[in-house]
């Protein structure tokens, strides 16, 4: 993976095209929630993602810890489902590990990300495998090491592969086998902000 | 009874309860109020739903009540599930979001809830709030 530093623009360009991606997918990420959620997790993330790009429109933080952590503060206030604490605590997590630095290499990024993961596991009480978000956010962590591109599609492919799971966290766990040939969505919009992330990086 | 208290009148706990709706949180109040009876009863506030009325956890809701009911001796918290439980956590790890001595209660909402409201009511320190709130876990009812 190449070295090259990113900065304070860079994480803006991320969240701005975060925000993009989630717009355009948010009536997918709908449809996946009805079978085996609430019906609103397209709507959750859109609202969560329009507050962030308009954050980092309006006042951009200065270092890419700041827009992360602001970031996930503003998806903690505004998206009203249980993915706004959790993605919250992913990008704060993240923006914290990454401290005051100016700039960051692909690896301090995979890293302060593999903090955030952790953090979400601690707080939703989950692992990879429960078909969760994790199950998409872990691989793509992971496959960080090698490429940007490469994380996108691990995250993908561990979107798909939630598929098959039985539920066991949050209210598609209260459906049991029923939960079963659905893809999860929040695993889905979690592989939304790595293929975000590959974009902005190109 | 809390440090403070020892030279008069104690403040009382403060009571936040979070539910996915509105009108949940908002009759679990009135209902744990109303049995606490007579006399001053500990400050209860309800954050339920979102701001525009629907189905949902308010992170600035709940902070709002929080510094709503907020007496100096801690706020306890109890939520119902799913997202009420993980915004109220994400905000207390924030560390700034909620007045000083906010907790989450391991409690069932409305049984907890009463059970909370009443020791407050009686002038308890927030340990004894959490505790007997968390203790109606152990009511069954057959």
């Amino acid at each position: 993976m190449s070295e090259t530093a990113l900065d304070a623009a860079f994480f803006v360009r991320w969240m701005t095209a975060a925000a993009a991606v989630i717009d355009r997918e948010a009536e997918r990420l709908t449809e996946l929630d009805s079978p085996i959620g609430d019906a609103d997790h397209g709507a959750n993330m859109q609202r969560g993602f329009v507050a962030v790009a308009k954050m980092v429109e309006t006042e951009p933080p200065a270092t890419p810890g700041g827009v992360l952590t602001a970031a996930g503060r503003q998806l903690i206030s505004s998206v009203g489902g249980a993915s706004g604490p959790l993605y919250g605590t992913l990008l704060r997590r993240a923006g914290k590990a990454l401290g005051d630095a100016p700039q960051v290499s692909a690896q301090e990024l995979r890293s302060a990300l593999g903090a955030g993961v952790d953090a979400v596991g601690q707080l939703g009480g989950s692992a990879p495998g429960d078909k969760t978000m994790l199950d998409a956010l872990v691989p793509g962590v992971a496959a960080l090491a090698t490429s940007f591109d490469a994380a996108a599609e691990a995250a993908e492919g561990g979107a798909l592969a939630t598929v098959p799971i039985l539920a066991r966290k949050g209210r598609a766990s209260y459906l049991g086998e029923r939960s079963i040939g659905h893809q999860d969505p929040g695993a889905t919009s979690s592989a939304l902000l790595f293929s975000a992330l590959a974009e902005v990086a190109k | 009874m809390s440090a403070e208290g020892s030279g008069g009148a104690t403040a009382p706990v403060g009571v936040v309860l979070v539910s996915h709706s509105g009108p949940v949180a908002e009759s679990v109040a009135t209902m744990a109020a109303g049995l606490a009876g007579g006399g001053a009863t500990a400050p209860v506030a309800a954050a339920g739903g979102t701001p525009d009325g629907g189905l949902g956890t308010s992170a600035e809701l709940i902070a709002e009540a929080a510094r709503t009911v907020d007496r100096g001796a801690g706020v306890a918290i109890l939520v119902d599930l799913g997202s009420a439980v993980l915004t109220v956590k994400a905000l207390i790890a924030e560390g700034d979001e909620l007045p000083e001595g906010s907790r989450l209660v391991d409690a069932p909402f409305v049984e907890g809830a009463v059970a909370a409201v009443v020791t407050a009511s009686a002038g308890a320190d927030l340990d004894a709030v959490a505790a007997a709130a968390g203790e109606a876990y152990g009511y069954r009812k057959e």
